[in-house]
């Protein structure tokens, strides 16, 4: 709205509220110490200034904390009653919340995303996971595995950049209420709040051992999910290093957890309340600058109504406002990495190659950093890649349907299946389409909401397994 | 800020399918019902999201002055005299006399007994006289008397008419009727601005809130209002966002360009400022003009002013330094 004489003023989060600390360190039982890898700079996408060094694991410190994790699980973690267990992860959930707004900080410094997302998503639901599952560390005799079930050992994992502690989250806690320990990789680009929650375990007396997070690449994440003494793997990421871990882990006996790509289908029909459809299309996309493996990538929307859809859309798009994700006005943040960006551009380039009609938000994008303007595409086909590949962008394709029939076989033609959105005021019609859909979510007039006791997964190659809810807990008990 | 122009001083013809709409009560209830519903949770959540703009320094001076203009100062009380109509029209023309630059505001809203005195005390200002009319605040009487109560205000000068819709009809399906009436009325207005309470808080849904908005584009009404500060819940920002889509969406069917106007417990100037963000994102920054926006209030303005003067002196000065009218 640039004619507008109504300007928002910037209302930024001070940077000193994240204590960015010079240097970082990885945390093996109990102790931050250098590691012996090669240290990596983690930068600020929205500057593309170098907030800290930090200090990376090598393939000895992968085997150091995999054996401090196996000793606390034997000496103290593993067999600890269910309730005392319940009163530290208890304690870790009260110390996020007490540290939220350095953590929220520090997220959105280290990852691009905006404030607003850290801040009232992000943290907030990573505290509600290890609460939720602190509850069920002196209960998980009545979860529905027989009576006492019990943990498997050490778990191994491995989480992406794109909601940096809340994936921690939602793996460190089911992994410690069922009585594991833990040994965990952050995602190269976003290792810093990850090292601040192991300070969270110093503050909460963990005993040593029972975390450990190890910075580092993917050789390092390699290395983990190969050393013979780890029960269990967790990975969310990509599609294709989820293949790869699946074939390492293949004929040995870890268990294995996959939660990868998506490219999820929105599906809009004539009937559905548009101005919120139109909101939780943009919810659904464009949240977290559109890096969320479930986020809406596909719209399909009903013939009868693309005009108006599209016309609604791109009018709302065109009012997000894009920035510094310190700014609490900023909608969309910073594309996490210049390579990503490149990847984004690639993929939105092959739209245009084929075909597809490209349509920019005209909203100004900051000169430096990496970012990239909400971009929809219409006209887009089946056959396209940007209708196949998961784009990890802010960036819609928007496909049509006829009859409710074809909604639902356009749905499922992807090789795909984490999520799905239905956006119709029948309920009926909900239900009908529900039972159809093959994704491990479906959002029925919304879009994006997550809760810890709603479990969350995925089919085909978006992984398998399920994590939260009663469901999540089998992925870390011996049943 | 005077109210010269009004959007449907040119009426041009409505497109076919708006056309067809009104045609008779089936067409029109079908039309009605077949607009796309809205999701109570969705608007909800959207109207929360948008409260946390930030807005300070320039544009906040900006939002406050804009704030002033577009208020419709009222006063509906069964005690109201024309005495008080005279302190609140010196109030609508000089809102702060310590600070003269202060915008005056939009109209001065009063009871149609009492145009004539709010006429006389405002003549030459430019500030509208708006009446409410029709039965006002239940709508409960006999089509001759809304239209008697109407020329009654315009008689007497007002360059306003707030109409109630009749809910009973409305919550009967008896859209029809409703849209005749607001047609009578607005043939009865001649040259004043019609203003269309849907009195939100009675029909209880946003459903209906988004069908009442129509049905009144679709009558003539220049602007919906939602309220008449007589009923509770009286304006909330879920409903404003659902009557400014409604026009936006009217905008880009017509090419018309018509108003909104919240009205009831909105007191200080951090919600006023909020509805001032919706407007701009949801209809649009064409709609940040007091020929299009309206608050209807009557202790909104005094907050303002305060608010106003803390910006400006750098310090709060407190309720005894403005007037109570």
């Amino acid at each position: 709205m640039p004619d507008s004489p109504f300007e928002y003023a910037p209302a930024p989060e001070s940077r000193d509220i994240a204590n960015l600390k010079p240097a970082y360190r990885p945390f093996i039982n109990g102790e931050f110490a250098d590691g012996g890898g090669e240290p990596l700079k983690s930068v600020n996408p929205a500057t593309e200034e170098v907030l800290a060094e930090v200090s990376t694991a090598s393939k000895s410190d992968v085997d150091t904390a995999v054996k401090a994790a196996r000793r606390a699980y034997e000496k103290t973690w593993g067999r600890m009653p269910g309730a005392e267990r319940a009163k530290y992860i208890f304690r870790l959930a009260r110390l996020i919340q007490e540290r939220a707004r350095e953590l929220a900080v520090l997220e959105s410094l280290d990852n691009g995303k905006p404030i607003k997302e850290s801040r009232d998503s992000d943290i907030p639901t990573a505290a509600a996971h290890f609460f939720y599952h602190a509850g069920w560390a002196d209960k998980l005799d009545y979860a529905g595995y027989g009576p006492d079930p019990r943990p498997l050992g050490v778990a191994g994992q491995v989480i992406p950049w794109n909601f940096p502690l809340l994936m921690l989250a939602w793996k460190i806690a089911p992994a410690l209420a069922t009585g594991n320990t833990v040994v965990l990789k952050p995602a190269e680009t976003t290792p810093l709040t990850a090292l601040v929650f192991a300070e969270i375990c110093q503050q909460a007396e963990l005993p040593p051992g029972v975390v450990n997070i190890l910075p580092g690449a993917g050789d390092i994440g390699a290395e983990l999910v190969g050393h013979p003494d780890v029960n269990k793997i967790a990975f969310t990421g990509s599609t294709e290093v989820g293949k790869l871990i699946q074939r390492t882990v293949a004929g040995t006996p870890k268990k294995l957890t996959l939660e990868l790509g998506g490219k999820a289908a929105n599906v809009v029909f004539d009937d559905a309340p548009l101005d919120q459809a139109v909101e939780g299309i943009v919810n659904g996309i464009f949240f977290n600058q559109g890096h969320v493996c479930c986020a809406g990538s596909r719209l399909l929307v009903q013939e009868s109504i693309v005009d108006e859809v599209l016309a609604k859309l791109r009018y709302r798009v065109s009012t997000l406002r894009i920035g510094d994700p310190l700014d609490k006005n900023t909608d969309i943040g910073a594309i996490n990495s210049r390579e990503q960006l490149t990847k984004i551009q690639e993929l939105v380039d092959s739209g245009d190659t084929e075909g597809a009609r490209r349509w920019t938000s005209p909203c100004p994008v900051p000169e430096r950093g990496f970012f990239f303007a909400p971009t929809v595409f219409s006209d887009v086909q089946q056959s396209m890649r940007i209708a196949r590949e998961e784009i990890f962008g802010p960036v819609l394709s928007v496909l049509t349907f006829r009859t409710p029939e074809e909604a639902v076989t356009k749905a499922n033609n992807t090789p795909y299946g984490l999520s799905a959105g239905i956006w119709t005021e029948k309920g009926s019609r909900i239900l009908w389409m529900a039972n159809r859909l093959r994704a491990g979510v479906v959002w029925a007039n919304t879009f994006n909401r997550f809760d810890p006791a709603a479990p969350f997964g995925g089919y085909q190659e978006s992984g398998f397994g399920r994590e939260g809810g009663r469901t999540g807990l089998e992925a870390y008990l011996d049943v | 800020m005077t109210v010269t122009s009004t959007a449907t001083d040119t009426p041009s013809p409505l497109p076919e399918r708006l056309a067809d709409a009104t045609r008779d009560e089936t067409s029109l209830r079908r039309f009605l019902h077949g607009l796309p519903g809205v999701d109570q949770v969705g608007v909800e959540q959207r109207a929360a999201g948008l409260g946390t703009r930030s807005i300070k320094k320039a544009a906040k001076r900006w939002a406050i002055d804009t704030a002033i203009s577009m208020v419709d100062l009222t006063t509906l009380e069964g005690a109201d005299t024309r005495g008080k109509v005279r302190a609140l029209a010196a109030k609508a023309k000089l809102p702060d006399p310590e600070h003269p630059d202060t915008p005056r505001v939009a109209a001065v809203c009063v009871y149609p007994d009492l145009v004539a005195t709010a006429v006389e005390a405002l003549d030459g200002t430019g500030i509208g006289v708006a009446s409410v009319a029709t039965a006002f605040p239940s709508g409960r009487s006999s089509r001759e008397i809304k239209l008697a109560d109407v020329k009654l205000a315009v008689d007497a000068g007002a360059s306003e008419v707030d109409m109630v819709i009749d809910r009973g009809a409305f919550l009967e399906g008896r859209y029809g009727q409703v849209f005749e009436e607001i047609q009578a009325i607005k043939a009865a207005c001649g040259q004043a601005h019609l203003k269309v309470i849907l009195e939100t808080g009675e029909l209880a849904t946003y459903d209906n809130v988004r069908r009442a908005s129509w049905l009144a584009l679709l009558a003539g009404g220049d602007f919906i209002k939602t309220s008449t500060g007589k009923v509770s819940p009286a304006a909330t920002l879920p409903v404003t966002h659902v009557m400014l889509q409604a026009v936006h969406d009217w905008h880009q069917v017509t090419g018309e360009l018509r108003g909104v106007k919240p009205a009831g417990g909105i007191r200080t100037t951090k919600d006023a400022i909020k509805y001032l963000v919706a407007v701009h994102e949801v209809a649009g920054p064409p709609w940040l003009d007091p020929h299009l926006f309206r608050f209807g209030a009557s202790s909104l303005l005094n907050d303002l002013l305060l608010q106003r003067r803390t910006q400006l002196d750098g310090h709060y000065s407190g309720p005894d330094y403005v007037t109570v009218d």
